[in-house]
């Protein structure tokens, strides 16, 4: 790996306190450097400064020189270089450093100018915080806590602007309480590339609104509702549900495909409500996609499949029947690692072929990729598969006409959607694991149901060749077992070697036998994951093409 | 009617004396148990029972209201449920004495009564008052005092029978601190049958010539022995109370230290025969209380029963005897449960220290006192 | 020195004796017995219940027959025995009221948990639960413990109302529609 090259630093001093930050930061990150919070509206990291909701005014100096000397002017008091302070209060998010530069965020000044900006921004807002989404998680409510005068002197009638306004088929709008920061609208310029939001009106009536004609209908538009400060952009399906400071948070990361989106996930008393995307700058900065967030629907879904018997029958059915005839192991792309891994070795434990499925969809240059499958790389980094999948099972197809495989365990994979016809699935003996029913499950001898990905943790490894990890947000359905269990019982079932079904046994085993994975830990991958070496397998043709932070190998050496 | 009764064989009329005697007591004892609910209440404040009501008793106007008001039917509540009960017996007591310690106990008590009188009337044909009284027999007080005595067993059986460690404790408490009273009470009564007894005449232990004693012309004659002898009265108004394990002597049964004492592993009926026992106890200490002390069925000192009754009908006059003793005896029954709900429990040590050291020594002076004193007025 | 002996004046004779005091104290009790009842014969008599009495949660309406709660979810946060449960719901568009948006679908309070500490009545931006006068509660079962909102409001009923703070809400909103 090149170490990027060292990046120019800027001394400055923030109350007071000396810090060299990187050149070109401005001062609201050079303050989070320090641990200083400044307050801020429009100001997002991932988007450029607009500088208008004036919030994180601070107070600025240069050390005084003399104009016809340049000698530093010190103060006989304290025996160093005298501060000139610029009399009136600058932004901090539109400021950028430069060396030896003073900053105060905490001065009596600094605190008027807060107090001040408040005030104005609660004059119209509304009353709302008990029937608003947002509260809890608001920043208008958090500033009004430290800044806020506690009762209002704004006698006159509130601006009144239209409130529940559909803005597209996810984002509900209600502009009474829009702070105006204007975030939102650099979000879909800037990174959904999808002009259709702007204000009209001017001054307290500025209202946020659609272009004529158009909605907010791009697969990116709720990053407007986690990036809107306030509760003015929210989000239909999340509208009402729960208040948010009950919701616990897990981290996840997004299956909808290779990209891997870091995920949070919030969930209440084995319920989830919503998903939120997580900062990783390597992978999906701040965002995520919209279809990716109504996934955990599929927990409570209807198809759900449901035990029949207990495990160790199941496990016992499955393994008898596995022993008996010509095997073949049909793996997924959307298993995490660790099952891929225990795949692999139950396959190998039978001599049985082992498949993954590909599937592919559109892909949006963004946060979606061609490969719908999370974990595809695992599959090849885990020796589950050795060269790219196909979308079609089509050897195995023919081995099934020519009765070379007589049984067939398919871990969550639907045969039929991979082209295998339900005549050849009543030829042969299923074991399908799974959580939910389709036309595989129905043709199988054994079902053993299986957890979904909320419901249980594990790693995939991305498009980049990022092994990210995911937790369990939620217990798992009663009676269904997690997939890593069921391979490693039905493993000791057929004879193999069992190492143990724990995430810390199944890591001991895959760094001692996997090189990529040499000397790593399941504790050990950091919350934004770990980029592996992916030079075995440079020579694949990967379908994913360009997307936020990734480059296919081949462009890159082009490039 | 009394002629037809008096023909009876003996043993027919005795038992029919004893039916009385247990279907008046038993009652009686059970209108104790209601009136201690309500003198508990009325001394802390509050109504009482008041709740209970047999659903066509309520439809008589007034009279329905003022008994359920009264608690009557919580009195009748309690008795059925005692009888209903599941009969609890704890696994480790021996179940025999477990068994005969309630009839030893409620036994005695009933047989006490048979030499009490609880009323005189004018015999027509002798002209003289003679007693009402199960059993006219001459030894009087020592036969109360003998057969009395026995229902310590009673408690001393229950305690050990329970085979457990509260009712032994109590059982052995209850036979130390009766003992020890027994002494003081029969002490005290001493003066009173040395002056009943004139020398000379032929001596006497029944209860009604004590009566008779009190009901002479003159001032000393008229005179009811509790102004004559108060320390008398005192010393066996004490022990009484000790007797019959009556706060502020409690001790075998003492809640708050020793669970129930000797009762703590009774239940239902058993229990409640324990419970009759202690009030039949209470009711004929009472009544011998009133027939020493108090001039009987006297209505007023230096008014004799005879004079009042002397004009009216035969069983008018016994009425009216009967009337006195009982109301007095009531009023002694209400002081005892007024007592109760007002003085504190003593501790044992207390009880043993006053019972010997303190009530014995008295009661032995107050003897040679009255004995010489006696002597003198005889003498002179 | 942590402790003092009290000195305790010797008893008198008449002290040691007990009697005196037996007597004053029969005196007492026999004052006490004829005095009137000092209790009330509760179900048919009950105590006055003073201003401020917290008894079981209610739910209230304001006096125009809205249901003031708007599921907001603070009281069931503040609740220490985590005696409230709500599930929150969008009222109906076609509605009166339509412009609260918010009102809860259900609300439970388990009484078997709560302890009337009153921190909803205090959170409660709205002043939509009380704490009012009923103390006396019962049921069967546990289920008939928890007071669904149903059995809230029936017991909540209507209180006045200073602010009439949706209403103003409206009529703002009404004036500044017909100004465009
Ligand atoms: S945006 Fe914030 S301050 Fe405004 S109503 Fe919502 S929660 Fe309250
Ligand atoms: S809707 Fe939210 S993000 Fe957009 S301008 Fe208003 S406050 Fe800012
Ligand atoms: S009762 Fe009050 S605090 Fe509780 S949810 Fe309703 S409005 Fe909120
Ligand atoms: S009174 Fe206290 S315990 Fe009861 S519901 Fe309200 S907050 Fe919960
Ligand atoms: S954050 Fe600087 S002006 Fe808004």
């Amino acid at each position: 790996m090149i170490q990027p090259a060292k990046p120019d630093l800027v001394t400055v001093f923030i109350d007071g306190k000396e810090i060299a930050v990187p050149k070109g930061t401005n001062v609201i990150e050079a303050a989070r450097m320090v641990g200083t919070d400044v307050p801020h509206y429009c100001y997002h990291p991932k988007l450029t400064v607009a500088g208008n909701c004036r919030m994180c005014l601070i107070e600025l100096g240069m050390p005084m020189a003399d104009r016809a000397t340049r000698e530093p002017i010190m103060d006989p008091e304290t025996g160093k270089q005298k501060i000139n302070w610029i009399p009136r209060p600058q932004i901090g998010c539109g400021t950028t450093v430069v060396p030896g530069m003073h900053v105060k965020t905490q001065s009596p000044m600094v605190k008027e100018c807060r107090e001040g900006v408040m005030e104005f921004l609660l004059i119209n807002h509304p009353l709302d915080c008990p029937i608003c989404d947002q509260a809890g998680e608001c920043k208008l409510q958090e500033q009004a806590t430290g800044y806020g005068r506690g009762y209002s002197r704004f006698i006159e009638q509130k601006n009144v602007k239209p409130k529940r306004t559909q803005l597209g088929p996810r984002v509900t709008l209600d502009d009474e309480r829009c702070v105006l920061c204007s975030r939102c609208i650099r979000f879909c310029q800037e990174v959904a590339k999808d002009d259709v939001l702007g204000f009209v009106d001017r001054g307290s009536y500025s209202t946020l609104t659609c272009y004529p004609g158009k909605e907010l209908t791009n697969n990116y538009s709720l990053n407007t509702v986690d990036i809107c400060p306030v509760g003015a952009l929210t989000s239909t399906d999340f509208r009402f549900k729960m208040r948010v400071w009950f919701l616990k948070q897990s981290n996840s990361i997004c299956t909808e495909s290779s990209v891997g989106a870091n995920t949070v996930v919030w969930s209440r008393e084995g319920v989830i409500y919503r998903i939120t995307p997580r900062q990783n700058d390597e992978v999906n900065d701040t965002w995520m996609a919209d279809s990716g967030r109504i996934l955990y629907k599929e927990v409570q879904s209807g198809n759900r499949l449901k035990p029949t018997s207990d495990l160790k029958t199941s496990v016992a059915a499955a393994g008898s029947l596995l022993q008996d005839g010509a095997v073949a192991v049909v793996g997924s792309g959307r298993s995490s690692v660790e099952e891929q891994f225990l795949t692999a070795k139950l396959a190998k434990q039978l001599g049985a072929t082992s498949y993954i499925v590909a599937r592919h969809g559109e892909e949006d240059g963004l946060l979606i990729s061609k490969d719908r499958n999370p974990n595809t790389r695992g599959a090849l980094v885990t020796g589950l598969i050795s060269d790219l999948p196909a979308t079609e099972l089509s050897d195995l197809s023919a081995d099934i006409d020519a009765g070379k495989v007589t049984t067939i365990l398919s871990v969550g994979e639907d045969l039929t959607a991979a082209g295998l016809s339900a005549e050849q699935l009543a030829k042969v003996t299923l074991v399908y694991l799974g959580s939910h029913a389709n036309a595989t499950s129905a043709a199988a001898k054994v079902i053993i149901p299986t957890l979904t990905v909320f419901e249980k943790s594990g790693s995939f490894i991305n498009q980049q060749f990022r092994l990210q990890k995911f937790a369990s947000t939620i217990p798992g359905l009663a009676g269904a077992a997690d997939d890593r269990v069921v391979l490693d019982q039905l493993l000791a079932d057929v004879g193999g070697a069992s190492a143990g079904s724990d995430l810390p046994s199944v890591w001991a085993e895959l760094s001692a036998q996997i090189p990529a994975f040499a000397n790593t830990a399941y504790a050990n991958i950091p919350a934004t994951g770990l980029l592996l070496d992916s030079s075995n397998w440079s020579g694949l043709d990967f379908p994913e093409g360009e997307s936020l932070h990734f480059k296919p190998a081949a462009a890159e050496a082009t490039a | 009617m009394i002629d037809l009764y008096l023909n009876l064989p003996v043993w027919v009329q005795a038992t029919i004396k004893g039916l009385i005697a247990i279907g008046v007591l038993i009652p009686v004892a059970g209108a104790c148990s209601m009136a201690e609910r309500k003198v508990s209440a009325w001394i802390q404040g509050r109504p009482g029972p008041n709740r209970a009501i047999v659903p066509w008793v309520a439809w008589i106007p007034f009279v329905g209201k003022a008994l359920q008001r009264l608690g009557v039917f919580h009195l009748m509540a309690d008795g059925a449920k005692f009888v209903f009960k599941e009969d609890v017996v704890p696994g480790h007591v021996n179940k025999f004495y477990y068994y005969v310690a309630p009839l030893v106990a409620l036994i005695p008590a009933l047989c006490t009564i048979v030499v009490v009188p609880f009323g005189a009337y004018i015999d027509a044909t002798t002209e003289t008052l003679k007693p009402l009284i199960l059993a006219d027999v001459d030894v009087g007080i020592l036969a109360v005092f003998a057969i009395g005595s026995l229902s310590v067993y009673a408690l001393i059986l229950a305690g050990w029978a329970s085979n457990s460690k509260y009712p032994f404790l109590g059982g052995v408490r209850a036979s130390a601190q009766l003992i020890s009273y027994e002494l003081s009470m029969t002490l005290s009564v001493i003066p009173v049958f040395l002056w009943v007894n004139a020398p000379g005449g032929n001596g006497t232990l029944s209860l009604f010539d004590v009566v008779e004693s009190q009901s002479q012309a003159g001032f000393l004659g008229g005179m009811w022995f509790i102004f004559l002898m108060p320390m008398c009265a005192f010393i066996f108004l004490v022990a009484l109370f000790a007797e019959t394990n009556r706060q502020p002597f409690d001790m075998p049964e003492s809640e708050s230290d020793l669970v129930g004492g000797f009762h703590t592993e009774y239940g239902e009926f058993k229990w409640s025969l324990f419970f009759v026992a202690e009030y039949v106890h209470m009711t004929i200490g009472s009544g011998v209380f009133v027939l020493l002390f108090l001039g009987g069925w006297n209505p007023l000192p230096w008014i004799p029963l005879e004079m009042v009754i002397s004009s009216m009908p035969m069983w008018l006059g016994a009425l009216v005897g009967v009337g006195c003793f009982l109301g007095k005896t009531f009023f002694f029954i209400f002081f005892f449960m007024w007592v109760r709900w007002t003085l504190p429990r003593f501790r044992y040590d207390q009880v043993m220290k006053l019972g010997w050291q303190k009530l014995l020594p008295l009661a032995i002076a107050n003897v040679i006192f009255y004995a010489l004193a006696i002597a003198m007025i005889e003498l002179s | 020195m942590s402790f003092k002996t009290v000195e305790r004046k010797p008893l008198t004779f008449a002290e040691r004796t007990y009697v005196p005091q037996i007597v004053n104290g029969l005196m007492t009790t026999f004052k006490k017995m004829v005095k009137p009842n000092e209790t009330l014969e509760y179900p048919e008599a009950r105590p006055p219940i003073p201003e401020g009495y917290r008894g079981v949660p209610t739910l209230v309406k304001d006096p125009n027959g809205r249901e003031k709660c708007v599921s907001c979810q603070l009281c069931e946060f503040v609740c220490p025995p985590k005696a409230i449960r709500i599930k929150p719901g969008e009222i109906d568009p076609t509605s009166d009221s339509a412009h609260v948006e918010k009102a809860p679908e259900a609300f439970d309070i388990d009484m078997l948990r709560c302890i009337y500490c009153g921190l909803c009545q205090e959170v409660c931006p709205e002043e939509a639960i009380w704490l009012q006068n009923v103390f006396s509660l019962s049921g069967y079962t546990r289920e008939e413990m928890v007071n669904d909102k149903d059995k809230l409001y029936e017991l909540g009923g209507t209180l006045p109302d200073k602010h009439f703070k949706w209403d103003q809400k409206k009529a703002a909103e009404d004036r500044g529609n017909a100004a465009h």
